[in-house]
Formats: structure tokens, C-alpha cells, sequence
């Protein structure tokens, strides 16, 4: 399972990985905002956290169709399948894989980018809090869609239309733990605690779910 | 010793049944080489072996040998490679590199212990268990398929056929007394076919078992035959109790073929 993990690692930064490509559209997403919206910091700092977990959201699914699918396409797969380590734990190890190369970039990058969006540095730890705790959850979603749509030649829509209702609680409890860190009379700790029991519950079915669609759509 | 035994096995994807049934054993130190024409079912047959396919009716039984944990194999994919039309390597990195992974992720938890069995191997043959060949590593594995000293260049820089010996030596670096082969020697020279069908040689030697499918003779005397004529098995090797063609109709022969 190491083994795995550090070679999806390897890839995902060698010639032609997609990690940077999340990042690199989490940070076009975030630094347009302020022009779009324009200088009004009160509105900025109202709407930044949701628009840093949107932008987290959408850069996460961008990367998640390949989670398979090249693998599928050099014949990795059969391999891996047929190889010892039970199919959950595979998806489990490509998973923290995927997530450390793209998503703790992006973690680690908003506190960075919430400043163009005026946010208390309240809110700035409290996004990176839960985005550190929430992403994972919408990996874990999205490798269900990846593992059923990897056989699909055009399966990044698929994936997309498949996962984004099953992430959307994510966003929701990730955004309201967010704005509970600085409107003082809403309590921080029971969304927080949601995002981090949806984290565990989807960690625990997702790879589960994408190990038996992947071990059932062999052809 | 090892023994492979398919009992009225008959393969297909998803419900259909694409050909079969299978009745032959294989014991250790003999090849099978699987012949048929296209779409007969010959990868069929070799993905349903190697866990990738349901089967649709019928066993495949499993007598001797110990999976890379030490405990009796339950599942033929536990003590088989599998080398398919895809090579499974990755292109950006490193061709020394992706075998290095394999080693370690098909090795798991023998891998250490292979690290010493290799240093045994070197002082002198195997006395306590001469059926398990000691796995090599990547550059001995390269070496071993005519590749020496590419371990440092990426996998996708290769040709064609030094992609397919680079995977041949995947077999190697590893060791699984079953090699499941499924056109083990396309995109091969005159030259590299004879130095695989030596490694073949080699492993049955050591009491592997080889399950080809292939248009090319492998080069190996004492292989026995399975030919496929779509819808029927049928076994031309020694020791045969060879069923009769399977009850199929011709649409369901045509929806057959359909899949492949």
C-alpha cells in the first residue's frame, strides 16, 4: 500500500501529472473574484469563505477523472485488481495519494488567497481548518464516480454530475463551520464536527463503493 | 507440487458465454499454450484464470503452492502474473523505477525475505525448497530480458518491443510459480521470442506453470495444447478428457462474439 501511494505520489508531479492543474485553477478562480465582484471588502470578506470552498470543490473534481482512468489505460489496473492488496485498500492508498499531490496544495494555498478576498484572519484559519478536514470527503466521493465512469471514454462529466449532489453537505457544513468562526453567536464546533464525521463516513464507504465498481466493471 | 485444475470452466463477459467448458489440469513444470483464431475466447479464458472475469460456470481449483504471505493460495491471482496486451507501466517514470514498485507491491510482505533468499541464491542452488527461484532485481530482471543498463531511462522512451521485454521482466522481479500470458511475444524479434521462450524454459524448470495464448509457437517442446474453436473447448494434450462442443445456438454464438 506505500508502495502505491508513493508511486501515484511520484506521478502525480512527474511530466504530465495533474496535480498542479487543481491549484493552478483554484488560484485562477479565486484571483478574479475580487475583479469581478469589485473593491467592496464588506461583500468580499461576507462572501470569501464559500467562494474559497467552491473554488476547492470544483479544482478537486477537475482532477479526479484521471484517478483511474490512466491506470486503465496501461493495463495498470488488471494489475492491480489482480494483485494482493484488497481492492478498498488500493482505492484507499490512490485516494491519499490524489489528495496529498492536489488537494493539501490547495489547503496550504488559501490561507494566501482568502487575503485577496478580505478575510478576518479568523476566517483565514478557519478555512484552511476546514478544507484540511473536507477534502478529503470529496475525494473519497469522487472516486466513486471516477471508479464507475472509468471505463467511459468522456467520464469527467459523468464524474462531475455524479458526485456534486453527494458533495454538496461537504460544502455546506465546510462553508457554515466557516462563517461560524467569525459571527460570533453561531457555535463553531457542531459543523465542524459534521465535516469531520462526513470525512470518516466517506472515507469508510468510498473506497468500499469505488473498490466493488472497479472489481465489477471488468471487461 | 503445484497443480492447476479447471473443472468445466466456461468463460464469457458479463452473461454470455464465450467459450467452454474447460476440463484439463496443469501440473507444475508444464506450459499450456492456448491457440484458437480471433475472438475465440482466448483472453477471455486468460482474464477469467487471472481473477479479472467472473467465471460463468465451472472451477478453477488450486492444489500446492503458498501465496506471497506464506499461507495456502486461495485464489489463482495470488500466486499468478498476469501480462495482458497492456504493459501496465507507467511512462513518466522510469522503466527501473516501475519495476521497482511491482517488485514491492506484488512481492508485499516476502519482500524482504526474497531480498535474502537472492543473496542465497548467489552463494549456491536452492537446497531447502527448489520449486521457489529467487526474484531478481530490476536491473538483473532487465538484464535478463536483453535490456541491460535501460533502468535509468523512462518507460515511454522505449520501442515498442523493448516496452514488451520491459514487462516480461516484470515476471521476473517477482516470483509466482503461475505466469499467465496473453501474447507474451507480440512486437517481439526472432532473437528476443527465443531468449523468452528460455526464461519460459526456465521458470517451468524451477516447477512454474505457464498458461499461454498465442499465434506464435513459443518455442517450447514439451507444451501442451488447448485450441479454442469459438463455442467449443477442446484439449488436444495428453491426459484429456475432452466434453463435447457446449449446446449453443447460433445467436447466442453471434451475441458471443459480439463482445469481443
Amino acid at each position: 500500500m506505500t508502495a502505491l501511494f508513493l508511486r501515484d505520489l511520484r506521478l502525480a508531479f512527474a511530466g504530465g501529472g495533474g496535480a498542479t492543474t487543481g491549484v493552478i485553477f483554484f488560484l485562477a478562480v479565486i484571483a478574479t473574484i475580487p475583479f469581478g465582484v469589485g473593491p467592496d471588502l464588506n461583500l468580499l470578506s461576507r462572501i470569501g469563505p464559500a467562494i474559497l470552498w467552491i473554488g476547492a470543490l470544483l479544482s478537486t473534481l477537475l482532477t479526479l477523472d484521471r484517478l483511474f482512468q490512466a491506470d486503465r489505460d496501461d493495463g495498470t489496473l488488471d494489475l492491480l485488481i489482480a494483485g494482493p492488496l484488497p481492492m478498498p485498500l488500493v482505492v484507499l492508498a490512490k485516494c491519499l495519494a490524489l489528495w496529498a499531490a492536489s488537494c493539501l496544495p490547495l489547503v496550504l494555498a488559501s490561507p494566501v488567497l482568502g487575503l485577496f478576498l478580505a478575510l478576518q484572519p479568523a476566517a483565514l484559519l478557519a478555512v484552511m481548518a476546514t478544507l484540511f478536514v473536507g477534502t478529503p470527503a470529496i475525494v473519497c466521493i469522487g472516486a466513486v464516480g471516477a471508479a464507475v465512469a472509468v471505463a467511459l471514454p468522456r467520464g469527467g462529466l459523468l464524474v462531475s454530475v455524479l458526485v456534486l449532489p453527494l458533495a454538496i453537505p461537504v460544502l455546506i457544513f465546510g462553508v457554515s463551520a466557516t462563517y461560524a468562526a467569525v459571527n460570533e453567536p453561531d457555535p463553531f464546533w457542531p459543523p465542524f464536527m459534521i465535516l469531520c464525521a462526513l470525512t470518516l463516513f466517506f472515507g469508510a464507504l468510498g473506497p468500499m463503493a469505488a473498490g466493488a465498481a472497479l472489481k465489477g466493471g471488468g471487461d | 507440487m503445484a497443480r492447476l485444475t479447471l473443472d468445466a470452466l466456461v468463460v464469457g463477459r458479463g452473461s454470455t458465454a464465450v467459450a467452454g467448458p474447460f476440463d484439463i489440469a496443469v501440473a507444475a513444470g508444464e506450459a499450456l499454450v492456448v491457440t484458437g483464431p480471433n475472438g475465440a475466447g482466448k483472453s477471455t479464458l486468460l482474464r477469467t484464470l487471472a481473477g479479472l472475469l467472473p467465471p460463468i460456470s465451472g472451477t478453477i481449483r488450486l492444489e500446492g503452492p503458498a501465496a506471497s504471505d506464506g499461507e495456502a493460495a486461495e485464489r489463482l491471482a495470488d500466486v499468478a502474473h498476469y501480462l495482458g496486451h497492456r504493459h501496465g507501466m507507467k511512462s513518466q517514470i522510469t522503466v527501473g523505477e516501475n519495476l521497482a514498485f511491482w517488485a514491492r507491491y506484488l512481492g508485499g510482505a516476502a519482500a524482504a525475505q526474497s531480498e535474502r533468499s537472492r543473496q542465497d541464491a548467489r552463494r549456491g542452488p536452492h537446497v531447502g525448497v527448489p520449486t521457489v527461484s529467487a526474484p531478481l532485481s530490476p536491473a538483473e530482471a532487465l538484464a535478463a530480458v536483453g535490456l541491460p543498463g535501460l533502468d535509468a531511462i523512462p518507460f515511454g522512451y522505449l520501442s515498442a518491443g523493448q516496452q514488451r521485454r520491459a514487462s516480461l521482466a516484470r515476471l521476473l522481479v517477482a516470483h509466482r510459480p503461475v505466469w499467465i500470458l496473453d501474447e507474451p511475444t507480440s512486437a517481439l524479434d526472432i532473437a528476443s521470442q527465443a531468449r523468452f521462450a528460455d526464461l519460459v524454459a526456465g521458470h517451468l524448470a524451477a516447477g512454474g506453470i505457464a498458461i499461454a495464448a498465442t499465434h506464435h509457437p513459443l518455442g517450447l517442446e514439451a507444451a501442451r495444447t488447448l485450441h479454442i474453436t469459438p463455442g467449443a473447448g477442446r484439449d488436444d494434450g495428453r491426459g484429456s478428457n475432452a466434453p463435447g462442443a457446449p449446446a449453443l445456438d447460433d445467436a447466442a454464438l453471434a451475441e458471443a462474439e459480439g463482445w469481443l
